[in-house]
């Protein structure tokens, strides 16, 4: 079982390396954490991230479906989904390899901006609770919207349509907390509670809560079914 | 043993496959037979789980394909129709990758990959990325990628499509020798292919079965008028004088004759074989016989007949 998840995973991971797509997307998002937090960091003058961990979020919400579009779609195309699925390999152990590689490119992306709390830790005194929670908060949400890229990828053969479908829908787990106005009560208690947003800035503070974690892997864990279950569809009758 | 049940699959308002049963027996080699869009690749995606079919069962040793699907993965190979492949992986990761993921011990990784590459003939490349390969040399991929467990079933969809004559007589060769010890099916719509490398033949058309049997015993079952082609070296009008002989039934030119040679078929009643006579006969005329064959209905006309009637 873990070894095929690992075989898959190890595979998909290399080939990310082997495109220049990796290193375009990883350069495009060291660029952009690293414009966000400068471009405030001077007039703040605060030993804090808050701001880079507001803004990451954000280019998660094309990153991960920028990642995750290729993994099932460009199988489908191509028909080697055929072998693959011929293999002695379940349909869970594919989506599972392919969630773990998407998590690793994630991860190094994640890791390299480090270098902003080694570089805050020099400059002044900061919180590392907050940065600990922070850093934890933007790995689950960005582990949410692969899950969600990689469920859209497994939907359709084209690349784009995976990439705008994941967009979407992370776009409205994003935004859900910003329309509250509109839901008035229970309504708008729900609506807080499934949007990313409310959750990422609890971690952020540096409270991690259990309410927040058990959000966070619901979402992952939903749409990693959701992805089996359509990779599974054309064994339906 | 493989046994197909009353196999139907719908794609919408059309049947692909359309109620067929059959069985393979362990060591066979099964060519599938048919016009393009019959029902083969269909077919051959239900045996190997990758789709399931509308009604009817697979059973594989005894196993099925719904309750068993992994088990049976297990035991077969399979090549996709175009053998596709990951374009921008090495050949050789490619083939770690499958070994890792068809559970070959990490300890026999080395000789299997040795064993494949030879019996593949990827000697040369396999250093390559497959994206820079021949198609010849991606199907050969297709293939190791297939063989490279020692699957007791192999499940072929056209395996010498687009490659050369050369590779396609290697290809053959290479299944012949497989098929020694293993259960193959084959598909194709290139018909000595099957002539040369199957020793039974199923030909489906539309869905369904419309013969089954050795390349021999079709021939035989199919066998109608008895004709003969001749060359005769002569002025005079060969035609009309054959045409007097008992049991001729029709003489036709094949080409127009030069120098006096003259290129006929002729066509017999059902069962008699006119080849001594004629003989005799051109003796007593004192025409030159240049040539003279029986020929036979070759499969290709009897799956001509089969597949176009309907």
């Amino acid at each position: 079982m873990t070894r095929n998840i690992w075989t898959i995973c190890k595979k998909e991971f290399r080939s990310y390396f082997n495109s220049p797509a990796a290193y375009i997307v990883l350069t495009i998002f060291l660029l952009l954490t690293g414009w966000f937090f400068f471009s405030d960091f001077f007039i703040v003058n605060q030993a804090s991230l808050r701001g880079l961990f507001g803004i990451v979020p954000f280019i998660f919400m094309f990153f991960a479906p920028a990642i995750t579009m290729r993994l099932i779609a460009e199988e489908k195309k191509s028909g080697t989904i055929e072998v693959l699925v011929t293999l002695p390999v379940k349909d869970s152990e594919i989506i599972l390899g392919k969630f773990l590689a998407s998590f690793f490119l994630l991860s190094i992306a994640v890791l390299l901006t480090l270098f902003y709390p080694l570089f805050l830790s020099a400059t002044g005194k900061f919180d590392f609770g907050s940065v600990f929670g922070g850093y934890l908060g933007l790995i689950l949400s960005g582990c949410c919207f692969l899950s969600i890229g990689l469920f859209s990828s497994s939907l359709t053969q084209n690349q784009i349509v995976a990439f705008i479908l994941g967009f979407v829908i992370i776009f409205v787990l994003m935004i859900l907390d910003k329309v509250l106005f509109f839901f008035p009560g229970f309504l708008g208690f729900v609506f807080q509670y499934l949007s990313v947003g409310y959750h990422s800035s609890n971690l952020g503070r540096g409270v991690i809560d259990s309410r927040d974690l058990v959000y966070y892997f619901s979402i992952i864990f939903f749409f990693l079914v959701l992805g089996i279950k359509a990779l599974e569809s054309r064994r339906w009758r | 043993m493989i046994k197909v049940k009353n196999l139907t699959k719908n794609y919408g308002e059309q049947k692909a496959v359309d109620n067929i049963s059959f069985e393979v027996k362990t060591g066979e080699i099964l060519g599938f037979l048919g016009p393009n869009g019959a029902g083969k690749t269909t077919t051959m995606r239900i045996i190997t789980c990758y789709m399931p079919p509308n009604s009817g069962t697979v059973e594989i040793d005894g196993k099925n394909i719904f309750d068993d699907s992994l088990s049976i993965r297990k035991k077969i190979g399979y090549l996709p129709e175009n053998a596709p492949l990951y374009m921008d992986m090495n050949t050789i990761d490619y083939l770690y990758f499958v070994m890792g993921l068809r559970g070959v011990s990490k300890k026999d990784y080395q000789k299997r990959l040795k064993d494949i590459i030879e019996i593949c003939g990827l000697g040369s490349e396999i250093h390559k990325d497959i994206g820079e390969l021949s198609k010849g040399f991606r199907q050969r991929v297709g293939l190791a990628q297939a063989l490279i467990h020692e699957p007791e079933i192999l499940i072929l969809d056209e395996p010498t499509l687009g490659l050369d004559p050369n590779q396609i007589v290697e290809i053959r060769n290479m299944i012949k020798e497989l098929g020694k010890e293993k259960t193959v099916i084959l598909s194709t719509h290139i018909l000595p292919e099957v002539e040369a490398t199957c020793g039974r033949v199923l030909i489906i058309n539309e869905g369904k079965i419309v013969a089954d049997g050795t390349p021999e015993q079709l021939q035989k079952g199919f066998k109608g008028k008895e004709k003969i082609y001749i060359e005769i070296k002569s002025e005079e009008d060969v035609i009309s004088k054959l045409k007097g002989l008992p049991g001729v039934e029709k003489v036709d030119f094949t080409a127009p004759d030069e120098n006096d040679i003259k290129k006929l078929s002729i066509e017999c009643r059902k069962g008699v074989d006119l080849r001594e006579k004629i003989f005799n006969f051109s003796v007593e005329n004192k025409w030159i016989i240049l040539e003279m064959r029986r020929e036979e209905k070759s499969l290709e006309e009897i799956f001509r007949l089969l597949t176009q009637s309907n």
